[in-house]
């Protein structure tokens, strides 16, 4: 062993606990049920440690590479943030279950949209028909934003919003909003997924083509930087790749190559690294398959750490750590025997928390169903209450680090997503790959791999293909939504078209026009005004639409 | 009758963009020796209705994952009545409650599939339904 890995260590170790040190800790028991004090992190200690090896692959927790977790004491300091999904119907109704959820203890608030709103269309238009507030809450304008967060105190909560193709325009609905309510823009805090990149590789929700697309993110991280400094602009999302069929180290690569890619354009806008990269957040799906996600997640910060200080020449800290929200998967879940997601559910929440995950979304038990009900959607928070507060494992950072088998899976993981970068480059790097079909392809490939490996009986999905139940009890009881809320929302945006001053929407819309017709220019400024004047989404979308074009993808399968 | 392959329209109707499952499924009819026209993303009714009738399929597949189920399945059902298609066999799945899924049985949409339905469970399915067809609609 050299004498340097054990100077190194003993001083990664000092910082380590300096940081800890300077760190504050929650008000909670952390000894055993049997009384046993526990340090809050085991490591292998400068004698046992080959140095340098532990230094520069997992280091201490808070410290580059940040394998063993983005924060210097993790959930000792902060447990993670537990926010749920949520949004139907109107805005109202969706309002009244956001109250419901913060008096119900959780912490941050997420917005899921109605197809229509993720697809730019307003409630009225032809398209929209019987798919209003279906999944996810209708918002067809500022009117409607203001509708949802009546009464909830933005510069308190930290707000999520699932939206890609128009995120845009309705980041500018929610910046409008705040501003009306008296919170200027700089003390808003929260996210917009707004990752358009994965909308052309699986979640096809896209509206124009991937270059103007890319200059619509780009626009965003550029305002963010200059103006509002607590929010993330982009949420580079995992998830829905492996919603689609992914693997797990597609999934990682996939998602990571995404974020270096807004990176790149981000730089080429002129802008310093520090001064957004520290914004950037990520969003992975916590599987079934227990250390593979473990393993996942940790792989996914050594990479970011390394490439972002590396390539990318990343100077702070906070540039170089990937944090991330976790959503439990969607796709493990069944529709027979729908109370066994609840147990699947609680071991890929704790995959993510073992992961290191800053905050974390459980599914409910019936989502293979309907939307939740409002018991489902209580179940799947009180799963992630039980882990925080019964199980321990919250105590302890990284509990997991050192084992032989998850750390030889992290190195496999890392080692699996270089050799898929490598092949991205060859292909022409991402947006050509998005525009050649590629990544669908991967995924497309992989999905049906999978498939017929649980056709052919070689994996097992308990209440599918083994330990069927022969007699199904009655159905649960699902969550329904009405034609008549439709219809009310129909009603309120007509409404409002018919009261605002058309004179001004349309010269706002002009200005849009001209504004996206100069790619020197940055978008949000021009969209936060029509946003004022009331312009609707479909109205906005239109106008970029009138400048970008179209995009579809190519009917192969 | 000379037996021709059975042809399939699979699509996604509705706005959202979960294709998992109707990408999978036209390869497994592909697999299964079907001819597989693929609608693609976010077709409307009449679109698929249109398709169906000019590649004059046996089948077509809808796939729906936005809770528009209700509002799809019965206006292809009828578009296609209209259009003088109503031997075609109008199947699909998705996210779709039990009690739904009878609904649009009653109105003489076919059998709906679940998320966890075994890709042979459904070829079989196709293959057996319009095989049924066929034998009806021959003099």
């Amino acid at each position: 062993m050299s004498t340097n890995g054990d100077r190194a260590y003993e001083q990664a170790e000092k910082a380590w606990r300096e940081a800890v040190e300077k760190s504050s800790t929650r008000d909670a028991c952390f000894r055993t049920l049997g009384g046993e004090e526990l340090d809050l992190l085991y490591h292998p200690g400068a004698d046992a440690a080959d140095g340098d090896d532990y230094t520069e692959k997992l280091g201490f927790p808070g410290q580059f590479p940040y394998t063993r977790g983005v924060y210097p004491n993790m959930y000792r300091g902060r447990l993670w943030t537990m926010r749920q999904f949520a949004g139907f119907g109107t805005a109202a109704d969706t309002n009244e279950r956001y109250k419901y959820l913060l008096e119900h203890g959780q912490t941050g608030l997420s917005v899921a949209f109605d197809m229509p709103t993720l697809m730019g269309y307003d409630s009225d238009h032809a398209r929209s028909e019987g798919e209003v507030g279906r999944c996810g809450v209708a918002i067809s304008s500022l009117a409607d934003m203001e509708r949802l967060f009546d009464g909830i105190p933005l510069e308190d909560v930290s707000v999520s919003m699932t939206i890609n193709g128009p995120a845009s325009v309705i980041f500018a609905f929610f910046v409008a909003n705040a501003e009306k309510q008296g919170v200027s823009r700089e003390r808003l805090a929260g996210t917009t997924q707004n990752d358009i990149l994965k909308e052309y590789q699986a979640q096809k929700e896209f509206l124009y083509p991937p270059q103007p697309s890319m200059r619509l993110v780009t626009d965003t991280i550029e305002f963010c930087a200059k103006e509002m400094p607590r929010w993330h602009a982009v949420s580079i999302s995992g998830y829905h790749i492996r919603e689609a069929g992914s693997t797990a180290v597609q999934e990682l690569a996939f998602t990571l190559a995404n974020g270096f890619t807004y990176v790149e354009h981000a730089l080429e806008r002129g802008l310093d690294i520090d001064a957004f990269a520290p914004r950037l957040s990520f969003f992975f799906n916590s599987h079934l398959d227990f250390f593979e996600e473990i393993a996942k997640f940790r792989a996914a910060r050594r990479i970011y750490a390394k490439r972002m200080r590396d390539q990318y020449g990343a100077k702070n800290p906070r540039s170089m750590m990937c944090r991330f929200h976790t959503q439990t998967a969607g796709c493990s879940l069944t529709a027979p025997q729908p109370e066994n997601n609840i147990v699947r559910t609680a071991w890929e929440a704790l995959a993510a928390i073992l992961g290191g995950t800053q905050s974390l979304h459980t599914n409910s038990l019936d989502e293979t169903l309907a939307l939740p009900t409002e018991k489902a959607v209580k179940i799947a928070l009180r799963t992630q209450q039980l882990l925080a507060s019964e199980s321990g494992v919250p105590n302890v950072i990284d509990p997991l680090g050192g084992s032989y088998f998850v750390e030889a899976l992290t190195d496999r993981m890392e080692e699996g997503a270089e050799a898929i970068f490598a092949r991205i480059a060859e292909n022409g790097g991402v947006v050509k790959c998005v525009e050649d079909g590629w990544f669908q392809r991967e995924i497309g490939d992989a999905s049906y791999r999978l498939q017929k490996e649980y056709e052919a009986g070689e994996r097992i999905t308990v209440g599918i293909n083994k330990y069927v139940d022969e007699e199904t009890g009655p159905p649960p009881e699902t969550l329904r939504l009405t034609q008549e809320m439709e219809n009310r929302q129909v009603a309120a945006v007509a409404e409002l078209k018919s009261k605002r001053d058309a004179q001004k929407v349309k010269a706002s819309l002009e200005r849009l026009r001209d504004v996206a017709r100069d790619p020197s220019r940055n978008t949000m400024p021009a969209l936060i005004d029509a946003a004022k004047e009331y312009a609707t989404l479909g109205e906005l979308t239109d106008a970029l639409r009138d400048v970008f074009g179209e995009w579809q993808e190519g009917n192969e399968f | 009758m000379s037996e021709r392959p059975i042809r399939v329209l699979v699509s996604k109707c509705g706005l959202d963009g979960h294709d998992r499952g109707v990408r999978v499924i036209a390869r497994a009819l592909t697999d299964g020796g079907m001819e597989v026209i693929y609608g693609g993303l976010q077709q409307t009714p009449e679109m698929v209705a249109e398709i169906a009738v000019q590649e004059d399929v046996d089948a077509v597949g809808l796939s729906v994952h936005s809770a528009a189920h209700m509002t799809l399945f019965p206006k292809v059902k009828r578009l296609l009545d209209e259009a003088g298609a109503s031997h075609v066999l109008l199947t699909g799945g998705g996210i779709i409650p039990d009690d739904d899924a009878q609904k649009l049985l009653d109105l003489g949409v076919g059998k709906l599939f679940g998320p966890g339905a075994p890709l042979e469970d459904i070829v079989t399915y196709v293959r057996d339904e319009v095989g049924k067809r066929r034998s009806s609609d021959a003099p």
